[in-house]
């Protein structure tokens, strides 16, 4: 994949790649890379003197119990989010795959919420569920459910999940809509000759073959949930209550914050860094080669 | 169509998306209809679902002269910080990321693969996991509460570089020969040929980086302390007290209306360039 011809020279490219370059590593690889220092370092609570302690901050962090129960909460919201959004999509985009009329002003009608900021996203919800003004929490209490996300942290987890996941379901419904449409028709009609019904169908034929679009909008939506629902987070709950809705990411931001160990913060942070590389990773090995049979 | 058209097989996608589009619509709809009532309707909890009467007050006292308790900013400044903030960064991001990769591909150079690493390699690393080094070395710069400081190091990323990259490599190689033949420099055919050529690709990635520049949260948080420096999305969290009766939820509501409205109104009228911008940066 290189040009046959091309320009000859260095100052040029060398003065056209500098800008981006100098971003990158002032912004970029300075600060990651002092991460990873000082995750292995201890710093005394003046700042004063440091010293080399290899992976005790690592130890320290995994023998707190807080750090298990925002792994924990990140798995859930994760899971819920990426299952929720991904099943709600599949469903709308295989409708408006049909040849039905208004496809193209359903597709309009539902790509917008993209383009909602996850903090928005997360007061809309908020102000729909808020315990004492909300028009969704007063139905709640109207059937007897005693809903309060401030006090109760399963239901700020919920709203929380809820908020993302109506952010993201334009996001794999376009995805979901383009990877249909690209299935050719002659396979379901082949389908549907040999006798199977549409719910058949769907499992048997559209299902396997769109499975590369779902793979891919499995990791982007994990990304999605780890690192841009900040907002929500921050906007809704605030990681509370009790710490139930702080996710990893959530806890570097309130952990650097409260001004605590700039050693454990960076450990917290070198371990997202493995996380963001290894999805990273997934991601560009398995989409190239495509998931189905 | 392979199934007979029953009334199944017609109403009930129609059914299905009708409820899809009215729960994707609700949540601002109703912050709508909040943002036209007075506090004491929406704090008895009587608001129901349909406008009330000071839709052109509650607008008026945001825009101009903000919320009487938590930050008093006028929202049209917020507004107007993040018309900048987003502009600059997709700006930004397309002026050096079509530089670099019109190095990376029209140039032979020592260390290009490299280069070409360098950066790719930022796609693993979001400002959510290097947070306070990087805080601190933008405080070091002493670019606290500046645009500089607010944008700079969100325009330096892989994805404009890829895209970049990705496309000119579809420009056929004749198009170069013949340039030379002309004994057109690299600034002639960059000019002539490349950038006219680009321009679909500049105005999709301009609308998916308008977008990202818009909806930052995370940084402008850490980096604007004053609020005249505040970008509306962060108005908005400051608006909303735990103390929720002291939250003027009218006024919250009309800011959230007015932080949406400019990056909906940009996907919906430039859809096509959305799409594919969206779809080419996942590549």
């Amino acid at each position: 994949m290189d040009k046959r011809t091309v320009f000859s020279g260095y100052a040029i490219p060398a003065a056209l790649l500098l800008p981006q370059l100098l971003i990158t590593v002032i912004f970029f690889y300075l600060p990651a890379g002092q991460a990873v220092w000082q995750s292995f370092q201890l710093e005394d609570a003046f700042g004063t003197s440091r010293q080399f302690v290899g992976f005790e901050n690592y130890q320290i962090l995994f023998s707190k119990p807080e750090y298990f129960k925002a792994m924990g909460v990140t798995l859930v919201f994760s899971s819920a989010v990426a299952f929720l959004s991904l099943s709600i999509s599949l469903l709308l985009a295989t409708m408006a795959n049909k040849h039905i009329r208004g496809a193209g002003a359903y597709k309009t009608l539902l790509i917008w919420p993209y383009a909602v900021a996850p903090a928005v996203a997360g007061v809309l919800w908020l102000f729909m569920f808020q315990p004492s003004l909300g028009m969704v929490a007063q139905l709640l209490k109207r059937w007897g459910i005693d809903w309060n996300p401030l006090l109760n942290g399963n239901h700020a987890l919920m709203l929380i999940i809820l908020a993302a996941t109506w952010k993201q379901i334009s996001y794999n419904f376009l995805f979901f809509l383009a990877g249909l449409q690209s299935i050719p028709h002659s396979l379901i009609e082949a389908a549907a000759i040999d006798g199977a019904r549409p719910v058949r169908r769907f499992w048997t034929v559209i299902f396997p073959l769109l499975s590369p679009t779902t793979f891919f909008l499995l990791v982007v939506n994990i990304t999605y949930v780890f690192f841009d629902t900040f907002g929500i987070i921050d906007a809704v709950t605030g990681g509370g209550p009790a710490a139930s809705t702080t996710t990893l990411v959530f806890k570097v931001y309130h952990d650097g914050k409260s001004g605590g160990d700039l050693g454990l913060s960076a450990a917290q942070s070198v371990i997202l860094m493995v996380i963001v590389v290894a999805l990273t990773a997934i991601q560009f090995r398995y989409i190239e080669r495509k998931v189905n049979y | 169509m392979v199934e007979r058209r029953s009334f199944l097989n017609v109403a009930l996608p129609h059914i299905i998306l009708m409820l899809g589009v009215v729960i994707v619509f609700f949540p601002v709809y109703l912050a709508f209809v909040a943002s036209t009532w007075d506090p004491a309707t929406i704090i008895n909890g009587n608001m129901g679902v349909l406008p009330g009467p000071h839709l052109i007050e509650n607008y008026n006292r945001i825009l101009f002269s903000g919320t009487s308790s938590s930050t008093r900013e006028p929202v049209i400044n917020m507004m107007f910080n993040s018309l900048c903030m987003a502009v600059m960064i997709a700006v930004g991001k397309i002026i050096i990321s079509i530089f670099s990769a019109y190095a990376i591909v029209y140039y032979r150079f020592p260390f290009r693969m490299a280069a070409f690493w360098i950066i790719f390699v930022t796609l693993m690393l979001p400002v959510e996991v290097r947070i306070y080094p990087t805080y601190k070395i933008v405080s070091d710069l002493g670019l606290l509460d500046t645009y500089p400081g607010l944008t700079i190091p969100l325009i330096a990323s892989a994805t404009g570089t890829l895209l970049f990259r990705q496309f000119f490599m579809t420009i056929p190689d004749e198009l170069l020969e013949a340039s030379k033949i002309d004994a057109a420099g690299p600034f002639r055919f960059f000019k002539d040929t490349v950038l006219p050529l680009s321009m679909t690709t500049i105005a999709a990635l301009f609308v998916i980086q308008f977008i990202y520049g818009w909806n930052q949260y995370l940084w402008p948080l850490l980096i604007t302390t004053k609020d005249s420096m505040a970008t509306i999305v962060i108005g908005i969290k400051k608006m909303i007290v735990t103390q929720d009766a002291l939250t003027e939820w009218q006024l919250a509501m009309a800011t959230a209306v007015l932080a949406l409205l400019p990056p909906v109104i940009v996907v919906i009228s430039m859809q096509k360039l959305f799409v594919k911008g969206l779809v080419e940066t996942e590549k």
